[in-house]
């Protein structure tokens, strides 16, 4: 069910995604890489009583909906690991979606197998970032352009041929005849990604999925290739999925950006829009931090602290809120969040003695989703007023978030109030997905 | 008089290939004064990354030098890898751009602190080693608490964090950072600017900054300087360089840059030459739009236009 509006689907959009979420089992193995004790001592110290310790899987993409339209370029920005790049992946299917469904051209392509896809596959496309990876090295430029051709298409060679070159003419791959023979070594990068272009066109794709397509390019090469994908979609009426870690290019080439992060869309709207008055107090952050070619610039906004979590445990509520400078008591706090505030005051080595005395090492403390609890205490109560006296100094919404500090046997408890839902919420003409609004 | 931590005169670097010598630094001089950072800005193959390994002596044996490049009065090119050893971790320090393949994932992160000061420091305990790691880790928002960590434990923009950490531990007058953020997300990026902006205040040290992000440059730098082909386009104060730069390779590379407030893409045609064959005359000759006659035949000299800010363009006058 599309979350936020129940459109149907038209004849104008290429691509419907709706509520789209691709986990990753970690496999027993990869566990066991990671080391029994390493992997002991993350579990224990962030989610205890967790169910979801049974089966730990990373959250990559965890519900998210957007569409793309006839001839737009839709922008999936976010920083590393936020699910961009396993989003655009998903939606060729090219790794299996684990909720939600894929409309193509409005045909659900969901659960269609390899063999009914394949007369799609023709129509949607798409583009990496490194252009030499995606050549094969011992395959002329031509050949590799015609292949597609060849494999989806029954024309002469010299048909193909023909096409090919004519691909080549509309992405500048020029002199076209010249090219056709070299290979990929003999072509620079810029040149690389234009041959990957014309691969990508030959079969006239209503889609192409471009994941960082200037991104290994240097800067003077960029806008070259960005104008091409420009032309290519007025030209031939070409949808864009462009996912990029970098907002000032997709403030350049999109009409619409989703701004992701840890698996969520938590902004969608016109890239005008994003720009001038982010919403999201993430996409704030995002816009203030891009360093920028103009010395003497004052940043205006605070930095968020820390990173991003890991996305096997991403955080309860919203999952932005343990870095979030507005957040509310609703957002979502739980027991690693003071867990965390612990570890800031030991920032400070005159509080991290007075703590130690009086709390223990932070590693005594357990957290799990509802709750932060700390056993074998001598004097429960002891404990439980100093953890009360330190959390005036703690975030406030953190605070206030603790609905208690209980002195059990032999065991202190803080309690967290449940988060509020998030719900995707229209917010001057972009979607927002965060409690303030 | 300020003093001048690192000089280089007339410095050219040559790595030796089979199909000839590859000019990768070609005739650069600049000084770097204590406690002044200078951004060295240039795209890939430009010779950046090349001056930094010089300074640290990290250059392949059998690499060809000239000029001078001199540290606190010391000649850096003639050092013996034994001298540098002493000179290099101490008094001259650097970060890298990924910093989980300079860390030993089988090593704790104290480890790591206690080797670093006792191999130029063999007097100092290891407890002292250890509170020296924990106050340096303290001032990049590290808990004492993960001095047991291994490297693995770490996201990434806390493994930098200790790499400045390790770099700083010894008080070295001189860091080098060679694409220091390139690794890392953009929030992440920006604390780190934060931190190495402070870190001038905090240590009074030189910094030299290499990167090809007109921003970092723009966000860290007092001075920079553009290199293109194995030379310096331009060098200057930051200000100038970026709000009136003169050479015309500069004034492309800043037009071509995608920022939040671009306008209208721009970029510079061609490519950068092979620095095995570069152009005679002036290396951008190829590409710019304003190149005359001379410009194909005569090297331009680094000319100082304004107070501090040199360009190597014949005519460097019509850009003033």
């Amino acid at each position: 069910m599309p979350l936020w509006e129940g459109l149907p689907l038209t004849e104008d959009r290429v691509l419907d995604v709706e509520d789209l979420a691709v986990h990753f089992p970690i496999k027993a193995n990869a566990a066991q890489a990671l080391g029994r004790v390493i992997l002991r001592r993350l579990l224990a110290s962030r989610t205890e009583g967790d169910d979801r310790l049974l089966h730990p899987r990373v959250h990559a993409v965890d519900g998210v909906s957007f569409e793309v339209r006839r001839s737009e370029i839709l922008g999936l920005v976010g920083e590393s690991g936020c699910g961009k790049t396993t989003t655009g992946r998903a939606v060729l299917r090219l790794v299996e979606p684990t909720q939600g469904r894929i409309f193509f051209e409005g045909v659900d392509i969901t659960r269609k197998k390899e063999s009914e896809l394949r007369s799609l596959r023709p129509r949607m496309q798409i583009v990496f970032q490194d252009p030499h990876a995606a050549l094969n090295p011992g395959m002329t430029i031509g050949r590799a352009i015609m292949d597609p051709l060849l494999i989806h298409e029954t024309p002469s060679e010299a048909e193909a041929k023909d096409h090919a070159l004519r691909a080549m003419e509309e992405v500048g791959l020029t002199p076209a005849d010249d090219l056709f023979s070299k290979y990929p070594a003999d072509l620079s990068g810029g040149q690389q990604q234009r041959a990957v272009l014309a691969r990508a066109i030959i079969l006239r794709p209503s889609l192409i999925v471009a994941d960082e397509p200037v991104a290994m390019l240097d800067m003077s090469i960029r806008a070259k290739i960005l104008e091409l994908l420009l032309e290519l979609r007025d030209r031939h009426g070409l949808a864009y999925l462009f996912i990029t870690h970098d907002l000032a290019t997709a403030k350049f080439v999109c009409d619409r950006i989703a701004i992701m992060y840890l698996g969520r869309i938590v902004e969608t709207g016109p890239t005008e829009a994003i720009f001038r008055d982010p919403k999201h107090p993430y996409t704030q952050a995002l816009l203030a931090a891009i360093p920028v070619p103009e010395p003497g610039r004052v940043r205006e906004q605070t930095l968020p602290r820390g990173e991003v979590p890991d996305a096997i445990f991403p955080p309860a509520g919203c999952r932005f809120h343990p870095r979030c400078p507005v957040a509310l008591p609703t957002c979502g706090w739980e027991g690693r969040d003071f867990i965390d505030y612990l570890e800031q005051r030991h920032l400070d080595p005159d509080l991290a003695r007075v703590d130690d005395v009086a709390l223990g090492p932070v590693e005594g403390w357990r957290a799990a989703l509802g709750d932060c609890r700390r056993g074998r205490v001598q004097d429960p109560r002891a404990v439980a007023a100093y953890v009360l006296s330190i959390l005036g100094q703690a975030p406030k919404a953190l605070a206030e978030a603790i609905t208690g500090v209980d002195a059990e046997e032999r065991e202190v408890v803080i309690r967290f109030r449940a988060p509020d839902t998030l719900k995707p919420k229209e917010v001057e003409g972009r979607i927002v997905e965060c409690l303030l609004y | 008089m300020s003093e001048v931590v690192l000089e280089a005169r007339g410095l050219k670097v040559y790595y030796r290939t089979k199909r000839g010598p590859v000019r990768a630094v070609d005739g650069v001089d600049f000084d770097l004064d204590l406690g002044e950072t200078l951004g060295v800005v240039g795209e890939t193959g430009c010779g950046k990354s090349t001056l930094g390994k010089a300074i640290l002596g990290l250059l392949p044996p059998g690499t060809h030098t000239e000029g001078s490049l001199t540290f606190r009065g010391q000649e850096l090119l003639h050092l013996k890898p034994s001298e540098f050893r002493k000179l290099r971790g101490k008094e001259i320090a650097l970060i890298f751009q990924d910093p989980m393949t300079r860390l030993d994932p089988l090593m704790t992160i104290r480890d790591h602190f206690v080797e670093t000061i006792r191999v130029h420091k063999p007097e100092v305990s290891k407890a002292e080693a250890t509170e020296r790691a924990a106050e340096a880790l303290r001032a990049m928002g590290i808990p004492r608490s993960r001095l047991n960590h291994y490297p693995h434990e770490f996201s990434g923009g806390m493994r930098q964090r200790i790499m400045i950490a390790m770099a700083l531990v010894l008080r070295p007058s001189l860091l080098i950072a060679d694409e220091p953020t390139t690794a890392l997300d953009v929030i992440v990026e920006a604390q780190i600017l934060d931190i190495l902006r402070d870190l001038k205040k905090a240590y009074g040290m030189s910094l030299l900054l290499i990167t090809h992000n007109l921003g970092v440059v723009a966000e860290v730098s007092d001075r920079t300087s553009v290199m293109y082909a194995g030379r310096f386009a331009e060098l200057g104060p930051v200000q100038d360089v970026f709000r009136r730069p003169i050479h015309p390779y500069t004034q492309g590379l800043l037009a071509s840059t995608i920022h939040l407030q671009t306008k209208e893409l721009r970029s510079i045609d061609g490519l950068p030459p092979s620095l095995l064959t570069p152009p005679p005359g002036c290396r951008f000759h190829p590409r710019c739009e304003y190149a005359k006659e001379i410009c194909e035949v005569e090297e331009p000299a680094m000319i100082e236009y304004r107070p501090g800010h040199f360009a190597s363009c014949h005519f460097g006058r019509d850009f003033l």
